[in-house]
C-alpha cells in the first residue's frame, strides 16, 4: 500500500469522477481486519465539517442508541462560500465518500444512508446519481442508499438543520437543550458527518488506523482538504497534512507570499494576522491564537485590501442568512453589520460605534438555536483585534487606499432581498 | 406546592426558537432574567441552588408565566 505520501484523498484525482470499477482498482484493498470502531477509534479520526467532533465518540453515541432504523447522513452541503472541498471530492471520489458512509453504517447499525448535496450544483448531484446508481446496480445488500438536495443556504449546512430537512423539509436548525444531542429523523437515531470524513473513514476502513496516522501530528493525525482563495493565482483545494505550515500551504497554492491577514475556518471562523504564517495547520498550533482549522477555508487577504471593508461584506451577507428563528440573531446580526458600517465609514462618533459593537457582541454571544450568531460574533471579534489599526485609522477619518480601491477578496453571494428569502 | 426543599442546582433556560421577546421572563423573575437591547432574555448562566427559594419560586413564575412557553427549569445533573 503506498505509504506515508500525499495525496490520499486526492490520490489519483481526474477531470472525471471515478466509476465504482476504476475506483476498486485504484483503492485495491479489503476492509481492514480489525473492528471497524476499534481502527476508527485509534485513529483519532476528527470531524472535517468545522467543529472538529472526534468521529468516535459519535459512532459510539449513536451506536449506543436504541433503534433499528438509523441514518447515516453524508453533509456535503458545502455551507461555506469560500469551501469547495465537498463538491471537489465528490466529483473525483463519490465512491469513497460512500465507502466511508457504508463502514460507518456499519459501526453505528444503520440501515440508511443520506448523501446530502445542495440541489444548485447540478453537475456534483449528477455525479452522485451516477455513483448511487452503479452501487445499488451492483448489489441490493446494505444500507439503502439515497440522495437529498436541500436548497442551499449558509445555515441549511448545519447538522441540525439538515436532519432537520431530511425529517420535515424545512432547511431549520433546531434547539437542542443539552450536548451532546442526538438528532432524529422521525424516531431513527441519525448520524451526521461530513463527506470529506466520511472519505477519510474510507481509507481507515481499508488501510487502518497506524496507516492514518502516518501523516499530520500526534493530536490532529492524518490530512485535510483545504480550499485556498483570495489573493491566489487561482482557487484550489489541496490535500495537506494537518500541521503544514501555512507559509508551505501558501506556497503550494501560489497565494500572496506576504499577506496581511488569512481568514481561517469559513466565514464563521477567524482572521489571523499575516504575521503567523510559521503556524501549523492544526488545531493545537492554531488555538493560541484563537483560531481554528474550521471547515478547512483559508482565504488569503493581501496588504492592498481593507480588512474592515471585507469583514462588513461578510456580515451582512451572514446577517442575512440568519433563519430569523432567534432573536439575537435575526436582530443582532443586522445591528452589528450597522455598527460595522459606522466604523468603516465614520459618520458619527467611532468611539461610541465601537463600544456599542462589543456590547451588542456580547448580548448575541450563545444566544441563538445553533452556532450561527456565535460565529459572527466570533468573526468580528477577531477582526476588532486583527485590524485594530486600521479600525482606528478610519476612526480618525484616514480611509485606507484599500477601502477605496473596491476590489474585494472574499467571495460574498450576492445579498438576496429579505422578500426573496424562502425557507422552505 | 408549598415550599420544595431539594437538593442539587438548576439553570432557567429559554428556547431561543420559541421565544418571541414577550418579555414576561424579564418581570417575573428580575434576579435570574436580564433583557438584551431587542427585548430578548439573557439569563444568568450561572446554576442556582434549589435551596435559594426566591431564585426558584420567581424561575417557576416565569416558566409558568411565558406565554410561548419557551422557558424551562433544568435541573443539573451533577452534584
Amino acid at each position: 500500500m503506498r505509504e506515508n505520501t500525499l495525496p490520499r484523498l486526492m490520490y489519483a484525482a481526474g477531470p472525471r469522477p471515478l466509476s465504482l470499477a476504476q475506483h476498486e482498482e485504484v483503492f485495491a484493498s479489503p476492509r481492514t481486519a480489525g473492528s471497524l470502531l476499534e481502527e476508527l477509534e485509534a485513529s483519532g479520526l476528527t470531524g472535517r465539517g468545522g467543529a472538529a467532533f472526534p468521529t468516535a465518540r459519535k459512532a459510539r453515541l449513536i451506536r449506543e442508541q436504541r433503534g433499528h432504523n438509523k441514518f447515516v447522513v453524508v453533509n456535503a452541503m458545502e455551507g461555506e462560500p469560500a469551501s469547495h472541498k465537498d463538491l471537489t471530492l465528490l466529483s473525483t471520489h463519490p465512491h469513497l465518500v460512500l465507502d466511508g458512509a457504508e463502514y460507518l453504517a456499519s459501526i453505528v447499525g444503520a440501515q440508511n444512508i443520506a448523501v446530502c448535496v445542495a440541489r444548485d450544483n447540478p453537475t456534483v448531484v449528477n455525479h452522485v446519481e451516477r455513483a448511487l446508481h452503479e452501487r445499488t446496480r451492483r448489489s441490493l445488500r446494505g444500507p439503502k442508499l439515497e440522495m437529498h438536495t436541500p436548497p442551499w443556504r449558509y445555515v441549511a449546512g448545519e447538522e441540525s438543520a439538515l436532519v432537520h430537512w431530511l425529517d420535515d423539509n424545512e432547511s431549520l436548525p433546531q434547539f437542542r437543550p443539552t450536548r451532546p444531542h442526538v438528532l432524529r429523523i422521525g424516531h431513527a437515531p441519525v448520524i451526521v458527518d461530513n463527506a470529506e470524513t466520511c472519505a477519510n473513514m474510507g481509507l481507515i476502513g481499508r488501510y487502518g488506523a497506524a496507516w492514518f496516522r502516518g501523516v499530520g501530528t500526534a493530536n490532529s493525525p492524518g490530512s485535510a482538504l483545504v480550499s485556498v482563495t483570495g489573493a491566489v493565482e487561482r482557487p484550489t483545494v489541496l490535500e495537506v497534512a494537518l500541521g503544514t505550515p501555512l507559509r508551505v500551504i501558501l506556497k503550494s497554492a501560489s497565494a500572496d507570499p506576504d499577506p496581511q491577514a488569512l481568514l481561517l475556518g469559513g466565514y464563521g471562523g477567524s482572521w489571523l494576522e499575516g504575521s503567523h504564517l510559521d503556524l501549523g495547520y492544526c488545531n493545537e498550533a492554531l488555538a493560541p491564537q484563537g483560531v481554528s482549522t474550521g471547515a478547512g477555508v483559508i482565504v488569503v487577504l493581501p496588504r492592498s485590501a481593507c480588512g474592515i471593508v471585507e469583514t462588513l461584506r461578510v456580515v451582512r451577507w451572514m446577517a442575512n442568512e440568519s433563519a430569523r428563528q432567534c432573536g439575537p440573531c435575526a436582530f443582532g446580526l443586522p445591528a452589528i453589520a450597522e455598527d460595522l458600517n459606522h466604523l468603516a465609514h465614520p459618520s458619527r462618533d467611532p468611539l461610541s460605534a465601537h463600544k456599542q459593537l462589543e456590547e451588542r457582541l456580547g448580548q448575541i454571544d450563545g444566544h441563538g438555536a445553533c452556532r450561527h450568531p456565535d460565529g459572527v460574533v466570533r468573526f468580528v471579534r477577531s477582526a476588532l483585534v486583527t485590524f485594530a489599526e486600521d479600525f482606528s485609522r478610519h476612526a480618525n477619518g484616514l480611509a485606507c487606499a484599500g477601502s477605496r480601491a473596491n476590489v474585494h477578496y472574499l467571495s460574498v453571494p450576492h445579498l438576496e432581498r429579505e422578500e426573496e428569502l424562502i425557507w422552505e | 406546592m408549598g415550599v420544595r426543599r431539594r437538593a442539587g442546582l438548576f439553570i432557567l433556560q429559554v428556547n431561543p426558537i420559541l421565544c418571541d421577546g414577550f418579555g414576561h421572563c424579564g418581570e417575573l423573575a428580575p434576579e435570574l432574567v436580564k433583557m438584551d437591547e431587542w427585548g430578548y432574555p439573557i439569563i444568568n448562566p450561572e446554576p442556582v441552588p434549589f435551596t435559594n427559594t426566591g431564585a426558584h419560586e420567581s424561575a417557576r413564575y416565569a416558566e409558568r408565566g411565558c406565554p410561548r412557553q419557551a422557558l424551562r427549569i433544568r435541573k443539573i445533573s451533577d452534584k
